[in-house]
């Protein structure tokens, strides 16, 4: 079974370019203003969309992401509100997939949330602190519901556990470009691209590099040298920025162009 | 099928979920320890520095005006409040903090709570000098004050943390974000058994120490083991330290004391194991207060150091085979018992602490005077005056 996020990459292979996926979490910067944001992000020609699922304690990500967190779960946003952006997004023509801590998912149940997940049209899920020694129920969840699985590989990764954690992906490979948390930065480190290189040797999967990228220049650099480029705290910050939620979407549509530019002028 | 092996588990509760960025920390953690337990270098510079520095052994003090408002019971203290810095988690830090020494680490970073760990952090880092930055919730900050001037006299830059609800939770998360930035040069010296593999595990190995000597100064004292072993549970890490050596006698109980709050019932306490339920948290699997989304729900103590909501994987194992059992003490409770221990025996417990002497009027009452208990009293009250004095109104 194909994805529809595996046929974006495929196709995007076949025109020779990366793809620009974009992350927001469900809910943010509000049930009805993300779902228009996601519709603004299709408009400009983003690939594919990351919902977040908000939680509580997200040790990985910085002040940016946090903030938009806190607003969603403070307008009660749950799975439901995740399922139902992401049938959103997969009306809207674009292939989505659920990023999430892994607490909400065992709580949910591990098998209906992958169940609940195809049938609302989702490719798969990014599991950031699902270790793969942890996963074994995931996968034979993710495998019967035919989504894929989708892990965070990271710079200190050795050589050796990435043939581990790349043998247990699908969908692509997510690589985090620094050591930190989520956040723009001004600077690109090499280690992205170091981190790619030492990926393509252990795994065929397409390979997605996330954090910190919010500009044209940067798109384009990342784009370069990897199958997909990241980007979600450059978006939520001029959601959280803006003066109204319209006005919100402005800076949203005109951010996405710049970085859908970005991406093709990669190659 | 999946080709790797989980590790750190205690039946179904512990492991690792934290992100891959943080794995060959672990990892090299993990080796160091395992290492460290069996090299008799390492066990007899730790062993010194427990003799000469920690003032280890610590004594049993029996409470005997106390047992008459505990149904006459015999109740025996592990004075773990004599301790240098004025808690049990001086062992731990001491332990890891000789850790870090060994991965040639250079700076360490610690959460804190009720300010204990956070001050016997800054100790060792001042001890061994290692750079420290301490998290602490802002919250926290204000109802340990005292505890924070002492961390910055040792050096210790604290960081107060206004996120969530600005407690240890919150310390811890800030804690791990500034861990995946800075894993390279930094130790995250946490200082209790909860976290990652191999966090409940190390803790605990540095905190045995406890129940090692309390048992042998037991039987040498009454010629018998005691009948219950009982100590406070927020983390857990005092109350593994006290039952680790008591757990293949089966014939004494084993018992924990969490934080009720302000009841149960109410919804505001800290009761991770009698009123929450199974989920992962900060890397681990384990009893967690948690809603129908798998979102942490705010925990509240009069205690900052058991006010979090989780709890070590150890224990929630050790509450599901039925070895040791745990139950709910109340901010009321604990502070009567906090007076009581004051009053009749002239030691000032930590809040903490107060749970557990809380749980010895309550068991001394079930068991009557032929019971011999057993109560860590794992920190002194020194930092918790100005709460005291709040609760008891005492003009300042």
């Amino acid at each position: 079974m194909t994805t529809p996020l595996e046929k974006m990459f495929a196709q995007a292979k076949t025109e020779n370019r990366a793809a620009l996926i974009a992350y927001l979490p469900a809910g943010f910067p509000s049930p009805q203003g993300c779902k228009d944001a996601i519709a603004v992000l299709a408009e400009a020609g983003v690939d594919a969309v990351e919902i977040g699922y908000p939680y509580s304690d997200p040790v990985m990500d910085g002040p940016t992401i946090q903030s938009a967190a806190d607003i969603s779960l403070q307008a009660g946003t749950g799975a439901k509100e995740v399922f139902s952006t992401l049938k959103f997004a997969h009306d809207a023509g674009l292939p989505a997939v659920v990023m999430t801590y892994w607490n909400p998912i065992e709580r949910y149940g591990v098998d209906g949330f992958a169940d609940e997940l195809a049938k609302n049209g989702g490719s798969g899920v990014i599991t950031p602190d699902l270790t793969i020694e942890e996963s074994a129920p995931w996968e034979s969840a993710a495998a019967s519901a035919g989504v894929n699985r989708i892990y965070v590989v990271a710079p200190s990764t050795t050589d050796a556990r990435l043939a581990l954690v790349t043998a247990q992906c699908s969908g692509f490979v997510y690589a985090a470009s620094l050591m930190g948390v989520t956040g723009t930065r001004t600077d690109l480190s090499s280690s992205g691209h170091d981190l790619v290189a030492r990926i393509r040797k252990v795994t065929d999967l397409p390979v997605a590099v996330g954090l910190g990228v919010s500009t044209r220049a940067q798109a384009q650099s990342v784009a370069g040298y990897a199958d997909g480029v990241i980007v979600g705290s450059a978006f939520i910050k001029v959601l959280l920025e803006a003066e109204s939620e319209s006005a919100g979407l402005e800076a949203l549509s005109i951010l996405a162009k710049e970085l859908v530019a970005g991406v093709r002028e990669g190659r | 099928m999946n080709s790797v092996e989980a590790i750190g588990h205690f039946g179904p509760f512990g492991g690792r979920f934290v992100p891959e960025a943080l794995i060959g920390a672990l990892e090299q953690l993990d080796a160091a320890h395992q290492e460290a337990m069996t090299d008799p270098q390492f066990q007899g510079e730790l062993a010194q520095l427990h003799l000469t520095y920690t003032g280890r052994p610590s004594i049993i003090t029996e409470a005997k005006r106390f047992s008459e408002y505990a149904g006459g019971a015999r109740i025996l203290l592990k004075r773990e409040d004599l301790n240098h810095t004025g808690s049990h988690k001086i062992n731990n830090v001491l332990g890891q903090a000789l850790l870090t020494k060994k991965m040639g680490k250079k700076r360490i970073i610690a959460e804190t709570g009720a300010g204990q760990h956070g001050v016997a952090s800054a100790t060792a880092a001042a001890l061994f000098g290692l750079e420290c930055v301490v998290y602490m919730g802002e919250e926290d900050t204000r109802r340990q004050a005292l505890n924070v001037a002492r961390m910055k006299l040792l050096g210790a830059e604290v960081i107060p943390v206004s996120t969530g609800s600005k407690t240890l939770k919150d310390a811890i998360n800030e804690a791990m974000r500034d861990w995946v930035t800075n894993v390279d040069t930094t130790h995250y010296l946490l200082g209790t058994v909860a976290g990652p593999h191999p966090f409940p595990t190390m803790v605990r190995d540095f905190q045995k120490i406890i129940g090692e000597e309390a048992r042998a100064q037991v039987l040498e004292l009454v010629g018998r083991l005691p009948d219950a072993v009982l100590a406070c549970v927020g983390g857990g890490s005092n109350a593994i330290g006290i039952f680790h050596a008591f757990i293949p006698d089966l014939s004494v109980d084993l018992i924990g004391f969490e934080a009720g709050g302000e009841g149960i019932e109410t919804g505001r306490h800290a009761a991770t194991i009698t009123g929450g339920s199974i989920g992962v948290l900060h890397g681990t699997r384990s009893y967690v207060l948690q809603d129908e989304n798998g979102q942490t729900i705010e925990s509240h103590s009069i205690s900052a150091g058991l006010d979090y909501p989780g709890v070590g994987p150890e224990h929630a194992y050790l509450h599901d085979i039925g070895r040791a059992q745990y139950r709910a003490i109340n901010d009321d409770q604990a502070m009567n018992a906090f007076a009581l221990l004051t009053k009749t025996e002239g030691i000032i417990p930590a809040i903490e602490s107060a749970h557990a002497l809380a749980g010895a009027i309550e068991v001394g009452k079930e068991r009557g005077p032929e019971a011999i208990l057993l109560v860590n009293l794992s920190g002194r009250g020194d930092k918790d005056v100005e709460t005291a004095a709040n609760y008891f109104k005492i003009d300042l």
